[in-house]
């Protein structure tokens, strides 16, 4: 097992400095001048251009440029936002925020979507079953920022049940909707692959051995069935956490949560360029590291995956 | 038959047994194929009809707007005056904030939604196709490099590249760049899933006999051996069409997506959201388009490799 990680992470340092580079190639190789496109069509008088391109290294070559960056993000200095506050100091406030959405969100879609799904796979074809497909079709098929608008207007302006945007201090309580609109898509999903795992699962031979060797139901279910049927929603849930950040930046735009997604929606919204790439970055470089926490976790689930390669 | 000494074993004479297994074989009749057999466990089913026919009018609306609506969605046709009208009037779904026609938005919305899945899908699908098959096919060095490069492009999510690209992209937003951006980063999946099966493709036994007759490997590989990996990536085509359609929306709704002179989908649900509690109508209507266009393909998706696994077709 630690040869495994040493393995991965060893495979993950190409893919880092491969994956930022190339951020880093898409915003500041374009052609034309990229410092006047990061403003949009908004006039910049030329002295806050050369300003920028001073800050950014831009006088030097490409390759010394990305070197620079790339040392800022690892003692953590990310630049300076218009406002001219630190990247890095807005990052410390919106980090714990977007954190607690995303455990939210997670444990919501885990725990709400394995069970509708294992209860949905345990009766196929039953009435349970079909509701449960048709609905997490209508999850998967409607934006979330759509599900967002609802949940807003009918929870928070027609019933009143919530506040529609979230305080500054974005409280456990506040963001426990958000979350679940965030987690809406990625819940249809896991209900979906979980549904049909269990189903498949259900006529393999080593659940009627279980069954024929005289185990309660209960413990077939659970450690036969339910266990086998996990192995595909964990690998899912690994590739699902780049949507869950997308979703971040419009959950948070829609509920005004000062989170690292709404950030990243208001600096888009505001045309603040620099703001973008920076955070976009530190995403990039915590969807890589989470994946590979799923690859690890997967090869405990399922000890196959450790020895294969 | 011999009765004069002992029969020890039983061999039944060959030419008076009928092997029924065999005879039943026609060999006048079509061979059966992949395609073939999952076509016919298709059309058996109405689900497949439903999204098809489905899909045949998003298509017929996305080539020819003007046949379902004569007023245009854009421009001079929107009259800031007769601002968020009621239906009726000439206006079918009534108009919007800036005075345009709901309905002729809703059908020029199409064009711009379709074109853009459709074009980032066939160049995400091409690009995967190619890369991932050489990958697969011809291992090695050529494949560790391709397979790393496919890694770093897969870590980056697609809509948080497309928000960096879209915000310092010097050409102009139009369907086509944002197809293009998007299938930047949404080729490393395809490439991934084609090489995987153009690798337990490669040992099957009809290319130990191409190689046996002496077929050259360039020849091997475009004849036998991506014809018979192409099943999962259709598969995962058709769902990333919907997706890249959410991506366009999701896109347009962040204000990176297609310019407002447009008339998107996405755009017009973001729009929407200013008069959800006065209009809510005109947040449906969008979404509801968006919503219809991609549960059909993604249906598709679904159906399409349920009829390709006969471990599916057997379960139903």
């Amino acid at each position: 097992m630690i040869a495994y990680i040493g393995r991965r992470l060893l495979q993950l340092i190409p893919v880092f400095f491969g994956a930022t580079l190339l951020i880093y190639f898409l915003v500041f190789a374009m052609p034309g001048d990229p410092i006047k496109a990061l403003f949009g069509d908004k006039p910049v008088p030329e002295s806050t251009l050369e300003a920028i391109r001073a800050q950014y290294n831009l006088d030097k070559p490409f390759i010394v440029q990305y070197l620079l960056w790339i040392k800022g993000i690892f003692v953590g200095d990310f630049g300076l936002t218009y406002s001219g506050r630190p990247v890095a100091d807005e990052l410390a406030r919106a980090f714990p925020i977007t954190a607690r959405l995303a455990v939210i969100a997670l444990v919501f879609e885990g725990v709400v979507g394995i069970a509708i799904g294992l209860y949905a796979g345990l009766r196929k074809g039953k009435l349970f079953d079909s509701v449960a497909l048709f609905i997490s079709l209508l999850f998967i098929s409607v934006p979330i920022f759509v599900i967002g608008f609802l949940v807003q207007y009918f929870a928070g302006v027609q019933w009143g049940w919530i506040k529609t945007t979230v305080s500054g201090q974005a409280t456990w309580s506040e963001l426990l909707v958000p979350g679940m609109v965030l987690a809406a898509t990625s819940l249809a999903n896991i209900v979906r692959l979980t549904r049909g795992s269990v189903a498949e699962n259900m006529g393999a031979d080593f659940v009627r051995t279980a069954k024929a060797k005289g185990l309660r139901r209960g413990r077939v279910v659970r450690v036969h069935i339910l266990r086998n049927s996990l192995i595909p929603v964990v690998t899912y849930l690994g590739a699902d956490l780049g949507s869950l950040m997308v979703g971040a930046v419009i959950t948070e735009g829609i509920f005004n949560i000062k989170g690292v997604g709404g950030t990243v929606f208001q600096a888009v919204q505001r045309g603040e360029g620099p703001t973008v790439v920076s955070f976009v970055a530190v995403m990039v470089i915590v969807f890589m590291l989470a994946n590979l926490l799923v690859d690890l976790l997967y090869a405990v689930l399922d000890p196959r995956i450790r020895y294969a390669k | 038959m011999p009765s004069n000494h002992k029969i020890q074993r039983y061999v039944a004479p060959v030419e008076e047994t009928p092997v029924a297994a065999v005879d039943a074989v026609k060999f006048d009749g079509k061979a059966s194929s992949v395609w073939g057999d999952a076509w016919k466990d298709m059309r058996s089913r109405w689900l497949t009809w439903a999204c098809l026919a489905l899909i045949a009018l998003i298509a017929v609306v996305a080539l020819f707007p003007q046949l379902f609506t004569s007023q245009l969605p854009t421009g001079a046709a929107c009259d800031i005056a007769n601002f968020r009208q009621a239906p009726g009037n000439g206006h079918v779904l009534g108009t919007d904030a800036q005075g345009c026609d709901v309905y002729s938005r809703l059908i020029y919305g199409t064009r711009a939604s379709v074109t853009v899945g459709l074009v980032a899908t066939i160049l995400a699908t091409l690009v995967g196709c190619v890369i991932g098959a050489i990958a697969g096919f011809y291992g090695g060095w050529l494949d560790a490099v391709v397979s790393r490069l496919g890694d770093i492009f897969f870590a980056i999510p697609t809509v948080l590249g497309a928000i960096v690209v879209m915000q310092v992209m010097p050409w102009e937003r139009n369907a086509l760049t944002l197809a293009i951006v998007l299938a930047v980063f949404g080729w490393p999946q395809i490439a991934r899933i084609m090489r995987g099966a153009v690798l337990s493709a490669k040992n099957a036994d009809y290319v130990t006999a191409s190689i046996a007759l002496g077929v050259s490997r360039a020849k091997i590989l475009v004849k036998h051996v991506v014809p018979n990996s192409l099943a999962p990536v259709i598969v995962i085509a058709t769902v990333s069409l919907g997706v890249f359609i959410v991506s366009e929306a999701s896109l347009s709704f962040l204000g990176l997506g297609l310019p407002l002179s447009t008339a998107s989908w996405g755009a017009d649900i973001s729009a929407g959201r200013a008069t959800l509690r006065t209009d809510p109508a005109l947040i449906f209507w969008p979404s509801l388009a968006l919503a219809l266009t991609v549960l059909a393909f993604m249906t598709l998706g679904d159906i399409v490799r349920d009829a390709l696994d006969p471990k599916a077709r057997a379960r139903r």
